[in-house]
């Protein structure tokens, strides 16, 4: 489990996140929603260490993280930024690189970083493409390259940060069935995301964020229930008759 | 199956690459030893090697003359090109190269205050060369980052810090005109002044430090993936960046304290190793090297001979050679980047 506790966090002076107290379990997918600025991407990067945190504390499967080197983090979770580059590579290069984490210096991947490779490609749904270049696939064939890069980092924990930007609602769809395939199979996915109903409808607990702080992180039919979305966002989020899909009103 | 053919026929296409290239490197180098205003044949090398360097006119010129300069073109090239690829690489940005953001120009303004100040070879001038190319990266590089590191930020601030370091050198040359190292040949780029003394250090640092870089070719490919995406498989990405970036100036330090301001090389090998081998470092590092060193040791050749009794800087037959097949292989690229 991913827990935080009391953790405030941001860019030099100015800070971001809030006394902030979470947890973050494994066969879970949360969605994390909040308005633009609310400290969504900085609640990953808190997690990650890739900010220093002025306050609280942060711990990974019991581990204090201020104790763990970065190799060791992205052992536990890994880590799929906002706006990746499309580097000169093919997807199996990108991919073997998600084992890097476990390979000392000097760093050669063996037979078996393959097969974990191979095995994280098809896993994706991407192991057709595996020798084209990265640049000449389309955004949601690279996403998957990127998913399956994560799965072969192995780890407990994937951490996402609008991974469904610039896809079409297919490619959307697609990507957070996986994603929810990945919890159910026992994957702490910690996800944030801007379409409501989307991550109302696959998340199994949202964390909703606004100026720093959380102002609930409940199941999405209590969150639904609180109306609390309708005055963070100013729209209003039904839940349907049967009670399985979601839906603005505005 | 598919995949498992592709695979096998891109590995074999990089083993091709290694064999082409020592084959050119064998050539290159031969042609280097052999051309030149007195010309060496077959037997009057050999010659050196059981008679000793001073059995002959020929061995003399073979032991004190080519070998020195062959050697010294052959590992400037190499540097050159390795330390292009890298910079291209931890700056993310295709245009650099040591030339053009100003390391060149670091370590040149280093070698002339050697000069003034006696130091003429050894050590200490490969020291003070690679201490000025890597103040020169160390600039432009924590500029890019705290004005903005988008390409073009890259470039300008290297064109700035090479007239702000060529400024610094000029006047240093017109107050003290007995330096005379930033002569048109040190400008250009030429092996004609590389002795010994120059070139061992030189060579011994260029070699361990092109070893050390292919050991590191998988963190400089996860370095190319992004700031983030690199930090979240566990880089630490400040310290290997400015480690590569520190091993990419100790290359250019190095071959600028050889040859001069020698440019080009360093853009143009990376990018033609790039388009025909890809961009994964293991191959880059290493066939940068060769196809690096066997470039300049030819251009060098043709350089000595092209117009003999005169002789020419290796950088104008550089430039002559290098330009348009750098236009060409970026014209014949393109078609196949469309989606960039």
């Amino acid at each position: 489990m991913i827990e935080l506790k009391n953790v405030s966090a941001g860019y030099g002076k100015s800070m971001v996140l809030k006394d902030v107290s979470a947890a973050f379990e494994k066969g879970r997918l949360t969605g994390v929603i909040g308005v633009n600025g609310s400290g969504k991407s900085t609640l990953l990067k808190a997690i990650l260490a890739m900010i220093p945190i002025s306050g609280g504390r942060i711990m990974i499967d019991g581990y204090p993280l201020d104790r763990m080197t970065r190799i060791g983090i992205a052992r536990k979770a890994a880590y799929l930024a906002q706006g990746k580059s499309a580097p000169d590579m093919t997807v199996e290069q990108l991919v073997l690189h998600g084992r890097f984490p476990h390979l000392n210096y000097p760093r050669r991947y063996t037979g078996r970083d393959r097969e974990i490779a191979l095995a994280a490609m098809a896993q994706a749904g991407i192991a057709e493409h595996a020798r084209k270049p990265l640049r000449a696939l389309s955004g949601g064939m690279r996403q998957n390259a990127y998913i399956a890069m994560a799965l072969a980092q192995g780890t407990d924990y994937i951490l996402l940060d609008e991974p469904t930007t610039y896809l079409d609602i297919a490619r959307q769809l697609e990507l957070m069935k996986t994603l929810k395939s990945l919890a159910d199979h026992g994957k702490g996915i910690v996800c944030v995301m801007h379409d409501l109903p989307m991550a109302m409808n696959f998340s199994d607990r949202i964390v909703l964020l606004d100026e720093g702080r959380i102002l609930i992180d409940d199941k999405p039919e209590q969150v639904c229930k609180q109306h609390i979305i309708d005055s963070v966002f100013g729209v209003a989020l039904e839940r349907s008759a049967d009670g399985r899909t979601y839906s603005y009103r505005y | 199956m598919k995949n498992s053919a592709k695979s096998y026929l891109n590995a074999n296409r990089i083993k091709c690459l290694y064999i082409a290239g020592f084959v050119f490197l064998g050539i290159s180098a031969a042609l280097g030893i052999m051309l030149g205003s007195a010309p060496l044949s077959p037997a009057e090398i050999s010659e050196a090697f059981h008679g000793g360097f001073n059995a002959s006119a020929g061995a003399r010129i073979f032991a004190y003359i080519r070998l020195p300069r062959t050697l010294a073109s052959l590992v400037c090239g190499a540097a050159l090109a390795v330390s292009g690829a890298v910079i291209q690489g931890v700056l993310a940005n295709p245009l650099a190269s040591p030339s053009i953001i100003g390391v060149n120009a670091g370590a040149g303004l280093a070698v002339t205050l050697c000069t003034a100040l006696g130091i003429m070879g050894g050590w200490r001038l490969s020291l003070f060369s690679f201490i000025g190319a890597f103040a020169a990266v160390m600039l432009v590089s924590l500029g890019a980052r705290r004005w903005g590191a988008y390409r073009g930020t890259v470039i300008l601030i290297g064109v700035a810090m090479n007239s702000i370091l060529g400024a610094v050198s000029n006047t240093i040359t017109t107050l003290f005109p007995e330096v005379g190292v930033m002569s048109n040949d040190f400008r250009m780029g030429d092996f004609s002044s590389v002795t010994y003394q120059k070139l061992v250090p030189a060579m011994i640092i260029i070699f361990v430090v092109i070893l050390i870089l292919y050991t590191l070719h998988n963190e400089l490919d996860v370095l190319t993936l992004g700031e983030e995406s690199a930090k979240g498989l566990g880089l630490n990405t400040s310290l290997m960046r400015t480690l590569f970036l520190l091993l990419a100036a100790l290359l250019a330090g190095c071959a600028v304290s050889l040859a001069g301001l020698l440019s080009f090389v360093g853009l143009l090998v990376p990018h033609a190793v790039r388009r025909v081998a890809g961009s994964k470092s293991s191959g880059l590092v290493g066939l940068c090297a060769l196809y690096g060193a066997s470039f300049v040791c030819l251009c060098d050749a043709i350089a000595r001979t092209a117009f003999s009794p005169y002789e020419l800087p290796v950088g104008i037959i550089m430039a002559y050679l290098g330009a348009p097949f750098f236009v060409f292989i970026l014209i014949r690229g393109r078609g196949g980047r469309r989606r960039d």
